[in-house]
């Protein structure tokens, strides 16, 4: 079987590709769809949803409009979320590779390094970074890629050190190719699918991450997120629900979905693994 | 004899670490824009000049910028971790007055979320693909998914708003006059649904590790042994399968530790837990970075206690550990 068959035979998988399309396409049409953005005081505020027409999830505490409100949070949650990964491989995958394949005072220096960042309270430092730097979509995506390295450098170390003790490896080296030649072009491509599952879970992750940054206020001001949205309707949580659990459910969905496109991709990936005990 | 040797070790590292994290501070004071003066008054932009000059002064901050770092983690390592001049008070006076709130709340929901995880996790494995099994898995997988500070606002609305069981906000009933075992039980009945939804997220990781572990276990040379014996299925689960199975769940348990204290500050925010965890949130709406760098600090080295104690506990459950080394 192929990849690809293998992948969509799996329920909860393509489930969760559906859930992720969805979101991708409702966050790129954002503007068409509400063209006066996520900030515009639309109604008197509380109105409870699925009571006036045009507004199905009713308004907030300002009289604006919350579906409006989650469609503009997509957009931030999965750019927080892809953009925080993508930087976090950018540091965990080059200092795992270099650590698994140099080995001896580089394999040490580069795991203490690790160790400390992993020691620190993630989310603690995440809130830490992100009140320095003041808060911003770039200082958010900078602090979520700082925490949520580390984890990547010791599969990628982990699995290069695995590789490199392989026979093709030997002959490269008997073949005369250079040491970087042999980590990029031999060794880091036989890597790449628990890299691939890893990263799928880590969007989620972050999402996770900027959604409960937001809640604490450390979001970006000028940008509408789910998380804000259920942080200004925490006080008001006794007499309107609604507030919260929209932006919440939302948030779960996506999040969920992430989860199950990382198993799918697990179990496709690795086919012999799949029938035994998923962690 | 190793044991002591292992705990000496052990403190070395967590020394090492937490002067790297007071370098870091350090370093985060002067990444954050404006002058560091004003950063550890608190005041960026609005305070009185006398006091900056003063500040200025007293930290050093005249000074080169080595002997500044030498001086800040000094204080540091001496237990001054500055003064909050938002709220009148040395940072640490803060802190300890509330890491007991945090304390109770991070270790009841630690040990929740462990039982409950590692029991549904046997549960699972023990009727592998059947219903219960999806059942369990299928919750695991939503919690997983579920912010914790959102899980905590649902929990109140239902448990508290709607339906009016327990307490969703604070830590004792206000001016009740409880004492003695009345007293004890009002703190339990507030710390019912921070406990649980703190620890929603965790029980779901732990059950899936000790679901994993366990089916791994479960296919090795000597459980295939002790069926062929005639143990009976339930003696070979809780002896021979789980026992070995526990080993990597603890080794994420200590792991994950530190992702409990920081999950803290949202369940502390949302449940008005006075505790550390809500002196940070407080502090940032307020901009007393002394206080954030020190709560921050603090709840490092709650990791690092939370990680020794993890690292024994490993030792007692599984002996080879220490011949090893």
């Amino acid at each position: 079987m192929t990849f690809w068959k293998r992948f969509i035979s799996n329920r909860g998988a393509l489930l969760g590709l559906g859930i992720l399309i969805a979101v991708l396409l409702v966050a790129l049409l954002a503007p068409l769809i509400y063209p006066r953005g996520p900030w515009a005081m639309v109604q008197r505020p509380f109105l409870v949803p699925f009571t006036t027409d045009g507004l199905p999830l009713g308004t907030d505490t300002l009289g604006r409009d919350v579906l409006a409100g989650l469609v503009y949070g997509a957009r931030v949650s999965l750019l927080v979320g892809l953009v925080s990964t993508v930087m976090a491989l950018l540091i965990g995958v080059p200092l795992g590779a270099l650590a698994g394949f140099y080995g001896k005072w580089v394999d040490e220096g580069a795991m203490r390094f690790t160790e400390f960042f992993q020691t620190i309270p993630n989310f603690a430092l995440a809130i830490v970074l992100v009140a320095i730097l003041e808060p911003s979509l770039t200082s958010i995506t900078i602090a979520i890629a700082i925490v949520s390295w580390p984890p990547v450098a010791r599969l990628v170390r982990a699995e290069v050190m695995s590789v490199t003790r392989r026979e093709y490896v030997d002959a490269a080296r008997l073949a005369g190719l250079s040491n970087m030649h042999i980590l990029i072009r031999q060794v880091l491509p036989n890597t790449v699918s628990p890299i691939i599952v890893m990263a799928s879970l880590m969007v989620a992750t972050a999402i996770l991450l900027e959604s409960s940054l937001s809640f604490l206020g450390l979001g970006d001001p000028n940008i509408m997120s789910w998380g804000f949205q259920i942080g200004a309707a925490r006080t008001v949580i006794r007499s309107a629900w609604w507030l919260s659990f929209f932006p919440g459910a939302a948030i779960v969905l996506t999040v969920l979905a992430l989860n199950l496109i990382g198993e799918g991709l697990n179990d496709a990936l690795n086919p012999h693994l799949s029938r035994k005990g998923r962690s | 004899m190793a044991i002591a040797g292992a705990i000496l070790s052990r403190l070395l590292k967590a020394a090492i670490t937490l002067l790297a994290i007071a370098i870091l501070n350090f370093f985060l004071i002067h990444a954050a824009p404006g002058d560091p003066a004003t950063v550890l008054a608190g005041e960026a932009g609005a305070a009185d000049p006398q006091m900056i000059a003063d500040l200025k002064a007293r930290f050093g901050l005249d000074q080169p910028f080595y002997v500044q770092l030498l001086q800040y983690v000094g204080n540091i390592m001496t237990l001054d971790l500055g003064y909050s001049f938002r709220q009148g008070q040395p940072v640490l006076d803060l802190i300890l007055e509330r890491l007991p709130a945090t304390l109770i709340l991070t270790l009841t929901a630690f040990w929740i979320s462990l039982l409950a995880g590692v029991a549904l996790g046997v549960a699972a494995s023990a009727r592998v693909g059947k219903f219960t099994d999806s059942l369990i898995t299928g919750t695991a997988l939503l919690f997983y998914a579920t912010p914790l500070y959102w899980a905590a606002l649902m929990a109140v609305l239902v448990f508290s708003v709607q339906l009016g069981w327990l307490p969703g906000f604070g830590y004792e009933t206000v001016g009740s006059g409880y004492a003695g075992l009345t007293r004890i039980w009002d703190i339990l009945l507030h710390l019912i649904l921070p406990a649980l939804t703190l620890g929603l997220f965790f029980m779901a990781v732990y059950m899936r590790m000790t679901r994993a572990s366990m089916l791994e276990v479960g296919q090795q040379d000597f459980v295939k042994t002790a069926r062929a014996k005639g143990l009976a299925p339930s003696i070979i689960r809780r002896r021979h399968i789980l026992r070995n199975a526990l080993l990597p769940v603890v080794t994420l348990a200590g792991l994950q530790a530190g992702q409990l204290v920081g999950g803290a500050v949202l369940t502390e925010t949302v449940f008005a837990w006075p505790g550390i965890g809500r002196l940070m949130f407080e502090s940032l709406a307020a901009r007393d970075y002394n206080t954030i760098l020190g709560v921050f600090l603090v709840s490092a080295a709650m990791v690092i206690v939370f990680n020794i104690i993890t690292d024994l506990v490993y030792r007692l459950i599984d002996p080879r550990i220490g011949q090893k080394a």
